[in-house]
């Protein structure tokens, strides 16, 4: 059955609260979650105060600041610091989010700071995402062509390209897998919303010639169908997608190739 | 302890190359009873308490008898399969899921036999 309450191990307990910096005016109070599997300990959340006026607008400019002045040990992936690399997903304000492009100003009172739900923890705020690049492979997240490749490049139309607006810009965070229900019950065979709409981007590829078997492969009752249209991954996603319009568009081509 | 890949565990058993059939079906069904539900209930919540004459008048209308038999097979149709998505949903272990399956398989069946026996037996007044 599913589990309702968290296994004895992964109970989240009361961490360490760091001092307040001195003299400072403007004071947020962010709380983040701990957790260090070569501890043996269970989880638990720190809380640590920064001076606004010495720390940058941004949620991953607290979290430097933090781990720069205040705590060296916390853990969490960055780098493009822009919103184009997706490696700051976590569940910010209880929404998964790019702490990069998500301002503190966004949040009232406490700031807290989780990893993203119901995936493995490696450590801190890094989850264990390889099911889910996994899954990203599984759906052929590239061109295929029977048609012997022409000399200079597959041409598509301007109208053709703009089919692939507000698909291709998905930048793979998991915000939106992680948010869905149906994928935290079922990761092991349903795809999620960020392979299936990655799935949409091929299908409708005029350029691509694997339609069919694309359609195929996703035609199965858990790979597509655990989606129930829950649409918490269009209302989480960082960058404005709708991952639940790819998957009903996908659902409308399985019935229109048989009817 | 498992050696296999990622990749070899997300592939799985592959494509089941079907759900597309029940995701129409359960459509269907549901459009189908947003009118069958009313027309079906309101002269059986009409006869309700008033008397065993009065309940066999109304199914005697075979208006009344079709709806009625018509709303049992759809309304346990479209239960099964919406029950059946529950259990694959959240029924995890795989013996109670094969068995939670199958029962859930018969027993609504079951159920719009009853009805549609009921009904028949209402209306032709055997």
């Amino acid at each position: 059955m599913v589990e309702f309450t968290l296994p004895k191990n992964s109970r989240v307990t009361v961490g360490k609260t760091w001092p307040k910096p001195e003299g400072a005016k403007n004071i947020r109070k962010i709380r983040i979650y701990r957790y260090d599997p070569d501890s043996g300990e269970n989880p638990r959340v720190d809380t640590y105060f920064i001076d606004t006026d010495d720390c940058g607008p941004m949620v991953l400019d607290a979290l430097l600041k933090i781990k720069n002045e205040i705590d060296p040990t916390l853990t969490f992936r960055r780098s493009c610091r822009e919103g184009i690399c997706g490696s700051c997903a976590m569940n910010i304000d209880g929404i998964n989010t790019l702490a990069c492009i998500y301002g503190m100003d966004e949040i009232k009172g406490d700031i807290r700071i989780y990893p993203l739900p119901h995936m493995p923890v490696v450590k801190d705020l890094v989850p264990d995402l390889t099911n889910f690049y996994a899954q990203h492979a599984s759906i052929m997240p590239w061109l295929e062509t029977k048609t012997a490749r022409p000399e200079k490049e597959w041409r598509q139309s301007i109208e053709d390209r703009k089919k692939l607006d507000g698909l291709y810009e998905c930048v793979m965070c998991a915000s939106c897998s992680t948010s869905c229900p149906s994928y935290w019950w079922n990761s092991d065979r349903y795809l999620g919303p960020a392979a299936l709409l990655h799935a949409y981007r091929w299908i409708i590829d005029s350029r691509d010639e694997a339609t069919g078997e694309r359609l195929d492969e996703l035609e199965d009752p858990f790979k597509l169908y655990r989606c129930h249209t829950i649409m918490n991954c269009t209302r989480t996603c960082p960058k404005g997608l709708n991952p639940a319009k790819a998957i009903g568009e996908i659902k409308k081509m399985l019935v229109e190739r048989q009817a | 302890m498992s050696y296999k890949t990622d990749y070899k565990r997300v592939l799985g058993l592959g494509s089941a190359h079907s759900g597309t059939g029940h995701w129409i079906s359960q459509r269907l069904t549901a459009i189908a009873l947003l009118f069958l539900g009313p027309a079906f209930l309101i002269p059986f919540i009409r006869a309700l308490g008033s008397g065993r004459d009065t309940v066999l008048a109304t199914y005697a209308n075979p208006f009344n008898a079709l709806v009625a038999i018509g709303f049992f097979i759809i309304m346990f149709r479209h239960l099964r399969l919406g029950v059946q998505v529950v259990i694959e949903d959240y029924v995890h272990g795989e013996r109670t899921r094969q068995l939670s399956l199958i029962a859930n398989a018969l027993f609504w069946r079951g159920f719009a036999v009853v009805g549609v026996f009921a009904v028949a037996k209402l209306a032709l007044g055997a």
